[in-house]
């Protein structure tokens, strides 16, 4: 014990002494000795067993994608990109921290809920915490005077999460915006035909959308004889929009039989915000504004919920053929055949085993989802043909010779996919099972 | 400027600063400039972006992985288990009274905190994602601090070297695809360089710093890497010379038969072991057909913290060059290894997932194709817009709007201005200059008769279509063309 305790204390020592030499920025070569030197401590030291380490879990608020939820979250995308795709939007991206002075004064209240990176002795930056502050940035840096543009990508708010109504630390934001001097409420109405095209095709439920105006609502409480001072925002959001705003929720949660009724609000937002880009142009030269964000976290939460209360079985690979053999000593084969599949563009797999039992690989299908199996066996290789086997049905479906194999599997593969127009069976019901 | 040499010294380091900052459009007043190593992408950058990641992503799938996605910050305790010595160029969180979190950086560590965590023991998988790192930045190089790695590993205990020959099929899949010329795969094994450096009696202290001078042999001539392992890290002579005889040979499948007959290699243990591997790891290529792109190389000895066996490196055979331009030397542009130890470092007891896999290091091939455009003066179309609904006439923005709803409704991806009155020059010419192959006309005339006039934008070519007919002869043109 006193020997490992000795050791740690050594490997914490020659630590500093790396660090140290980094710091006075010392010769590469120096480092890297003392660097060597610290990991053959390290070694020495091995694994222990007597503590953890570390917690095994993500950031409180933050969570993996699962390949079964990624499967859902890549099919949400895809919907929402092509509608966006459809009515002519270009796509950017920015970094996934600011300048913290960036994001400083946009989010009234919420402020409090930025991260902030360590002081590490560059520039102070911050995680951005939505995408349109970013977008109005992006405007006034580059002074674009119009551009139509989707941008998706994650978001940062330290909120107190709620990771089972969706709500997250870290989540995805569709953002969608119309940037320019047009004529009135043109662009405006082709934001909400979209929000509308979007939650349609999802199939989430029936929704509504809500439309009102800032001025309206200031007009309101003026008459009402409400003080400036005594209404509060409702939420950052409000502070930007400054004309119309639209919000867009789900009627009815979707109740199915034995499915819990989901608390799910609103699923997407958005308005006209006209002076956000003149905050960030050095002559306060105003670029309007107008556009929607998709609730995309909440509508994986409803997608997922439907498919657990289905039962759907959700394929999370696209493969379309395993190579099998029926007896020992066929990797080669295996091998030579997988990768002629390979390279016209069949997307195959193969166990990475030198003699898989034949059960094994069809139950490996059966798991998987894979549609296809081609049985290499000593038979059919004296006869010069391949077997091609539909995993469900375990009949035989086509008996090609080997060198013609890929030919006709390629007009094969094509019938098989025109039974289903989706070009990735998403389930295995799509495939029949 | 005659004060200029009367300028404090703090006011020409602020000037040279400012000279050598990345151009961009003017950050006076409000808008600051972005922070240093990072950038956008505007549309042309992520159509380029987005095609690439196209062709590496569907042949991962077509390999039948699954994909993942972990957040952009861990735990720091996590990050720093593996990278002790490498943390100072990791981004910190700030300690807001939570977590102490970092931001990732790379796509592996999270990867085996995820198998450890879930108890996953066999997984193939791939990860798309962004990593940063507080290295200085050589923009010049497409070297950024926020950049995007395209990783496939398999993860799981298997009869050997055939999930390693798959990754090497995948390099060789997508560098090919992608077409940036003839590349080349380097191959070695861990155990051969830590065995070779034993039999020629490179002191064990000395192991790294060895390992990055014979790494630069791929820009540095022998006796150059040579003078610097003798003179600069203090190398016994006779050493650096055995150490020579290895790590000039390169080649295929017959100098790992050599190596087996060498007299002092095979007297290692730990070298046979790699030996043996990489024989067996050469008949899986031959029988996937690629065994010409990949060459044993015995000076391939980067990033070897980490890895256990196999290890592999695709370079660009010859950067391309072509009148005007500049030779790119961006590297390597992808690599990869087996690491049958990391998941063990994460798991609460210990137990090990051998791992093996790739990174293709995608900012490098933008950078080039970026390049590549920019020579030959390339433009790439930033939407996919078939259809332009236009009006010659004014007051017929109602018109419009519910044609350009028909299409929308039967998925014809469709554009208009937002003009009341749009002239009809302008509108062409918007279709002109964003490269909007087809262009449906209505105004009184077709209004009256009932039907539309579809133009193709490159030919002029006008025809008369029946209203009801619109969508279908539409949909025909597209699939024709």
């Amino acid at each position: 014990m006193a020997e490992r305790a000795a050791l740690e204390e050594l490997v914490k020592l020659q630590g500093e002494r790396v660090r140290g030499l980094k710091q006075q920025k010392a010769s590469a070569d120096l480092i890297e000795e003392e660097v060597g030197k610290l990991l053959k401590l390290k070694a020495q030291l091995g694994p222990d067993e007597s503590k953890q380490k570390f917690v095994l879990k993500t950031p409180k608020g933050t969570r993996d994608y699962s390949p079964r939820q990624m499967a859902v979250r890549e099919k949400v995308f895809d919907v929402i990109i092509r509608c966006f795709k459809r009515h002519g939007a270009e796509v950017i991206d920015t970094p996934v921290f600011e300048l913290k002075e960036t994001l400083m004064g946009k989010y009234g209240e919420d402020s409090k809920l930025i991260y902030d990176l360590k002081d590490q002795g560059g520039e102070l930056l911050s995680l951005r915490y939505d995408l349109t502050v970013p977008f109005a940035r992006y405007l006034a840096m580059n002074k674009l005077t119009n551009i139509k543009r989707y941008h998706i990508a994650k978001v940062y708010r330290r909120d107190n999460p709620a990771m089972t109504r969706g709500r997250y630390r870290e989540f995805y934001q569709c953002d969608f915006d119309i940037a320019g001097n047009f004529d009135p409420m043109i662009p405006d109405a082709e934001c909400l035909k979209i929000m509308c095209e979007i939650l349609s095709s999802l199939q989430i439920g029936d929704f509504l959308v809500k439309v009102n105006d800032r001025r309206i609502l200031d007009g309101m409480f003026a008459i009402c004889g409400v003080s400036d001072s005594k209404f509060r925002t409702i939420c950052s959001s409000v502070d930007k929009l400054d004309k119309v705003t639209t919000q867009a929720v789900l009627l009815q949660t979707p109740a199915q039989a034995g499915e819990e009724p989901l608390g799910v609000g609103s699923v997407a937002a958005g308005g006209r915000y006209d002076g956000l880009v003149g905050m960030f142009d050095p002559k306060g030269r105003k670029v309007p504004c107008v556009g929607l964000s998709i609730g995309v976290e909440r509508i994986f939460s409803i997608v997922e919920q439907r498919l657990e209360a289905l039962e759907e079985k959700v394929r999370t690979t696209e493969t379309q053929v395993l190579v099998a053999s029926a007896q020992k000593k066929l990797l080669e084969e295996r091998l030579k055949l997988v990768s002629e599949l390979w390279d016209a563009g069949i997307k195959a797999e193969l166990l990475y085993k030198k003699n898989p039992k034949l059960l094994n690989q069809l139950q490996y299908c059966e798991e998987a989802g894979i549609p296809l199996v081609a049985i290499i066996g000593e038979q059919e290789l004296k006869d010069g043909v391949i077997k091609l086997r539909s995993v469900t049905s375990r009949e035989e479906v086509r008996e090609a010779g080997r060198k013609t194999f890929n030919f006709y599997y390629g007009y094969f593969i094509d019938y098989y996919w025109q039974k289903w127009p989706d070009t990735t069976p998403f389930t295995y019901k799509a495939l029949g099972a | 400027m005659p004060l200029l040499r009367l300028l404090p010294r703090r006011a020409w380091a602020a000037l040279l600063s400012q000279l050598l900052r990345p151009p961009c459009a003017s950050c006076a007043g409000a808008v600051r400039c972005q922070s240093q190593g990072t950038r956008d992408l505007s549309p042309q950058h992520m159509v380029v972006r987005e095609k690439i990641l196209d062709l590496v992503i569907s042949c991962f799938k077509r390999h039948g992985a699954k994909v993942m996605d972990t957040p952009a910050f861990e735990l720091k305790e996590i990050l720093t288990e593996k990278y002790g010595e490498d943390s100072g160029l990791m981004y910190d969180l700030k300690d807001q009274g939570g977590e102490l979190l970092s931001l990732r950086y790379d796509l592996t560590v999270p990867f085996a905190r995820y198998l450890a965590m879930n108890k996953v023991k066999k997984m193939k998988r791939y990860h798309v994602g962004k990593v940063w790192r507080r290295e200085s930045p050589t923009i010049v190089q497409g070297r950024y601090r926020e950049f995007c790695q395209c990783d496939f590993d398999i993860a799981g205990q298997f009869d050997p070297m055939i999930p390693d020959a798959e990754c090497l099929k995948i390099m060789c899949e997508i560098l090919s695809g992608l077409q940036l010329g003839d590349f080349l795969i380097k191959v070695n094994d861990r155990r051969i360089v830590d065995g070779m450096f034993a039999v020629c009696g490179v002191p064990e202290s000395k192991f790294r710093a060895i390992c990055s001078s014979i790494d630069k042999l791929d820009k540095m001539a022998w006796k150059d890497v040579r003078h610097e392992m003798v003179a600069k890290k203090g190398l016994a002579p006779e050493v650096a010379d055995r150490i020579g005889d290895y790590v000039q040979c390169h080649g295929g499948v017959s100098l790992v038969e050599q190596m087996f007959q060498d007299p002092r290699l095979s007297q290692n243990k730990q070298a046979l072991e790699g030996l043996g591997d990489l024989k067996l790891l050469f008949e899986y290529l031959t029988l996937f057909g690629i065994a010409e792109k990949i060459s044993f190389d015995l000076s391939l000895a980067r990033g070897l913290d980490y890895y256990t066996g196999v290890i592999y490196e695709a370079v660009l055979l010859q950067t391309p060059t072509q009148a005007g331009e500049e030779p790119l030397n961006v590297g390597s542009v992808a690599a990869g290894g087996r690491y049958d130890g990391l998941v063990g470092m994460f798991d609460p007891k210990g137990h090990k997932v051998p791992c093996v896999g790739l990174s293709i290091g995608v900012e490098r091939i933008f950078y080039i194709v970026e390049q590549r455009m920019k020579t030959k003066g390339e433009k790439v179309r930033t939407t996919e817009t078939q259809v332009f609904v236009a009006t010659p006439q004014k007051n017929f923005l109602q018109e419009r709007l519910k044609l350009i709803t028909e299409l929308w409704d039967a998925g014809i991806k469709a554009e208009m201005l937002y003009k009341n009155n749009p002239k009809l020059l302008t509108q062409l010419h918007y279709c002109e200059s964003t490269g909007i192959p087809l262009v449906v006309i209505i105004g009184e005339q077709e209004l009256k008769e009932g039907v539309i006039k579809i133009r193709s934008v490159a030919s002029r070519e006008e025809v008369a279509i029946k209203r009801e007919n619109l969508v279908a002869e539409i949909q025909k043109r597209l699939s024709e063309s």
